[in-house]
């Protein structure tokens, strides 16, 4: 199993430096360069550069350099400084900009993985253990409203219902009062609050789809001999349910987790707007509009990387549920 | 032989048994009014053709039977114990019924590969049936697990209890089977079909190692087989089920040397007629001394393991080696071997599917792919060659296209060598279809609509489709029941006479290679063991493991028991100590 893991941790090295080369590349990829983008955006505000200070910002940021040594520059302050670039769209620093909104999404992306499988497990097992009864037909029905009704659209009317019903305005993640606040309990509460529409929004698609998979594949495994062995053990109905079919129906959304991981900074970017949270998918969305290079190839790297780290956490809790995986 | 306890008391009594499975077009009635007893250290064999519902019958015993399958009449009574326990009256999931499944009765099942869940540990899966019932704690299961696995003959249960199912060979996976089902020394053991997947070497182990477990631990046996002479070998009754009845039952002696029924004696016809050469065959023997058609030499096929950047490779695996033979024209060769001994490969090689290491192919037929090297045919030259060459699948099921008719399946080779097309297509497909004893109006019919051995013609008819020389069949009669096994073995002889083919006809099944063919050639570990005259080689083989493997064929008669007194290959081989003998 260690071997196993060393591996693939050094399975990931080529591929990271792979993945930051065309990322670099992409940021390379619009004519000019920073400081050109810089000097514009001056001459159009009315200001004018001196030329030797603009000679001073290139040899600062190492743009005379062959290409290959700009890479380098670039993914050294990254590596060694944390050191994204700065934004140009924002002015500011890209790592400022990055590190709270990725904060804020791993929470909300976390709050909806969980809740998608908290609620889709069990109905999933539910809907392929009693296959043809009513509840698997009111699940199977529910599960396809969810799949068929954009995201965007239930955000909009469970906004609407909220507002209407409860009074609660579900724009953002916080209440004004707590916006720049420092973290509190009463920070965490609202926080919490404003969770839930924005979970249930993100989670219904996922939890549908879930709920469709987990059938299917729970109905593959139930009638393997397997199965029939157990329940000539002796074994309950349910125990058995869960120890042997469960299990092996399991490995097919362990496999998932690799893709959820980079769908935290990409995903959901249409609800993100409709709902305005403050979450990494508008602001790759406007990085990318506005040929915000650096932000753009941070967050590409970002989404590069964890869909590695995803990749190989799948892989690793594969490994860890299957021995033939882990034997092979 | 027997030398089981005097109290043959009844353990076991089922009377009137019927189960329905009613589905959309009807009920169909799977088990209908059968009556059995099974007694203390007998076994009772329950044999029939696939479809006889003697799987079901065996299954209502512990109400097992597969939805939406139910048990409609009938009673099964449990008589060990204090009191008699009736057991269709206990609901399928209710608690009572748990308590004797895996308790009082256990069950082995046909498919030991998939019988083991693979991601639990076999130590595991026998602990839970023994904490289960047993109550003890799991440090006392697991020192009970060892015993059993011992008990059973697997070796070294310390170091491989805590194994996966997966890296257990298939007799071993069907041992671990066993040691689940006697985890908690149960009264009965129902055993279905539980060497039907196995090598006959590996079967013979397993029947000896339940008939001596019956002996020590008294237990009746309940044996569902197809098989007529595993029933000969190890039953002291036999009940014959054909279509849901028991149509013959009786003492062992009985049925095999004065059966009544129809049926009985219809099944025990098709068993003994492969017991010898077909009479069909013997007419047009054909000496060796006619022309040569196919030669192969010094075959070999080495498969490397593993590689990759941070991984040694592994050494080959030598899976065929230095296999050389010549096959004549007219003549059927055999090609015998246990799973893994290289057999199915040398097909593929010579049919170029797969590519050989090393070694010569020669094809020397009289039509157009002429005399050739066969490994060194271009893509085009062994589309020719594929023509004169062809292959008959295992599984008549999966080796069908379900989307396609018969029409398409047969007429396929021909669209695709753009040999004929519309109404000649479909006046050979025709043809084809009464060659192999089929009508010519089913070709609009789908695959699903035929019974296994009807699949087999159809696949049969497909490859004569190009009027081929050489015909490689490939286990293509081991999926089929026995009576329906020598209609398609008579068939391909029939077919032999009047198109002259010849055939390469690869199998594990003795008794079908010494029906069918004129010479066999025993593979073992990728090797040639020994070559020869089928009869020779059926009844005094030269080589010892030929010896082993003919002795440890079941022989279909209960007064001259073969495998029980068979020569063990590995005992002879190594001079380890063999199991102790039976009697």
């Amino acid at each position: 199993m260690l071997t196993y893991v060393l591996k693939r941790v050094l399975f990931m090295i080529p591929t990271l430096i792979a993945v930051s080369i065309v990322a670099f590349v992409l940021i390379q990829l619009p004519p000019g360069d920073f400081v050109t983008t810089l000097a514009a955006q001056m001459s159009q505000m009315g200001d004018t550069i001196d030329p030797t200070t603009l000679a001073m910002l290139r040899e600062q940021y190492g743009l005379n350099e062959p290409v290959w040594k700009q890479y380098f520059i670039w993914i050294s302050n990254i590596l060694l400084h944390g050191d994204f670039g700065r934004s140009f769209d924002w002015g500011v620093p890209v790592s400022e900009l990055i590190w709270d909104r990725l904060g804020l999404t791993l929470v909300l992306s976390m709050t909806a993985l969980i809740f998608t499988w908290v609620v889709a497990l069990p109905i999933g097992i539910y809907s392929a253990v009693k296959k043809y009864s009513v509840g698997d037909y009111v699940a199977s029905f529910m599960a396809f409203i969810g799949l068929a009704i954009p995201n965007f659209l239930l955000a909009l009317i469970l906004m609407y219902l909220s507002y209407r019903f409860l009074g609660i305005s579900i724009d953002g993640l916080f209440s004004r009062e707590y916006a720049d606040a420092p973290w509190s309990w009463g920070k965490a509460l609202d926080l919490g609050q404003h969770l839930i529409v924005p979970v249930i929004v993100l989670g219904t698609s996922g939890t549908a789809a879930l709920v469709r998979i987990m059938r299917a594949n729970l109905l593959d495994e139930l009638y393997k001999p397997y199965v029939t062995t157990a329940r000539a053990k002796g074994l309950s109905e349910w125990r058995l349910i869960f120890r042997y079919p469960v299990r092996s129906a399991m490995n097919p959304f362990v496999s998932t987790i690799g893709w959820t991981l980079p769908e935290l900074v990409s995903g959901a970017t249409v609800t993100a707007i409709v709902l305005n949270l403050p979450t990494t998918g508008p602001l790759l969305l406007r990085s990318l509009i506005a040929q915000d290079v650096y932000l753009a190839g941070a967050m590409i790297l970002m989404l590069s990387v964890l869909t590695i780290i995803g990749t190989l956490i799948s892989d690793l809790l594969l490994a860890w549920l299957d021995p033939r995986v882990r034997y092979q | 032989m027997t030398e089981t306890s005097n109290d043959n008391s009844t353990v076991l009594s089922v009377t009137g048994l019927s189960v329905d499975f009613p589905l959309q077009r009807g009920v169909v009635h799977a088990v209908r009014n059968v009556s059995f007893d099974l007694k203390r250290g007998r076994t009772l064999a329950l044999v029939g053709e696939s479809g006889s519902g003697k799987s079901v019958s065996a299954r209502s015993l512990i109400q097992l039977v597969e939805s939406p399958g139910r048990i409609v009449a009938g009673e099964v009574r449990l008589l060990t114990g204090d009191t008699p326990v009736e057991i269709t009256r206990l609901g399928p999931k209710s608690p009572l019924i748990r308590a004797i499944r895996g308790r009082r009765i256990g069950l082995i099942f046909q498919e030991p590969m998939s019988a083991l869940s693979p991601l639990h540990t076999i130590g595991d899966q026998i602990d839970e049936a023994i904490q289960l019932h047993l109550h003890v704690e799991k440090a006392e299961a697991r020192k009970r697990t060892i015993e059993l696995m011992r008990q059973v003959e697997i070796p070294a249960p310390e170091q491989i209890v805590d194994r996966y199912s997966f890296e257990y060979s298939g007799g071993m996976r069907q041992r671990v089977c066993i040691a689940m089902a006697l985890a908690c020394d149960p009264e009965i053991l129902i055993a279905d079909e539980p060497t039907t997947a196995l090598d006959v070497t590996t079967q013979a182990e397993i029947l000896d190692l339940i008939k001596r477990l019956q002996q020590q631990l008294g237990m009746a046996v309940l044996l569902i087989t197809h098989d007529m002479g595993i029933v000969a070998e190890v039953a002291e009754e036999v009940a014959v089920m054909c279509q849901g009845e028991i149509v013959e039952s009786g003492n062992v002696d009985n049925i095999f040397h004065a059966p009544q029924h129809p049926y009985t004696q219809r099944l025990l016809g098709a068993t003994l007629k492969l017991e010898q050469a077909s009479e069909l065959r013997l007419d047009t023997a054909t000496g060796s001394g006619s022309k040569l058609i196919l030669s192969v030499r010094n075959l070999c096929k080495h498969f490397e393991q593993g590689g990759g950047w941070f991984r040694k490779k592994t050494p080959v695996v030598k899976a065929v080696e230095d296999v050389s033979f010549d096959l004549h024209r007219g003549e059927n060769l055999g090609i015998v071997g246990e799973s893994g001994s290289g057999k199915t490969t040398v097909g593929r090689m010579i049919m170029r599917i797969l590519e050989p290491t090393s070694g010569a192919v020669r094809y020397t037929g009289d039509d157009g792919a002429g005399d050739s090297d066969v490994l060194k045919l271009t893509k085009s030259e062994l589309k020719r060659y594929h023509a004169a060459v062809r292959l008959v699948f295992q599984d008549p099921f999966a080796s069908l296209n379900p989307r396609m008719t018969v029409k398409q399946i047969v007429g396929d080779p021909l669209m695709i060598n753009k040999i004929s097309r519309g109404r000649p297509l479909q006046e050979r497909v025709a043809e084809l279809l009464e060659m192999v004893g089929l009508s010519a109006d089913m070709m609009d019919r789908y695959p699903h609509a035929f019974a296994g051995g009807q699949r087999q013609r159809v696949g049969i008819a497909r490859a004569l489709a190009l009027e081929p020389r050489v015909i490689i069949a490939d286990e293509a009669t081991s999926a089929l029941d026995v009576s329906v096994r020598s209609q398609i073995l008579d068939l391909l002889l029939d077919l032999q006479k009047r198109l002259d083919l010849s055939f390469i006809f690869i199998a594990h099944d003795i008794s079908v290679v010494r029906y069918f063919c004129d010479r066999v050639l025993v593979m073992r570990q990728g090797r040639v063991v020994e070559v020869g005259d089928a009869e020779t080689i059926c009844t005094a083989p030269a080589e010892p493991y030929t010896q082993a493997l003919i002795s440890a064929v079941p022989n279909p008669d209960p007064r001259n028991k073969r495998m029980l007194h068979r020569t063990r290959f590995n005992s002879v081989l190594a001079g380890k100590a063999s199991a102790a003998p039976i009697n």
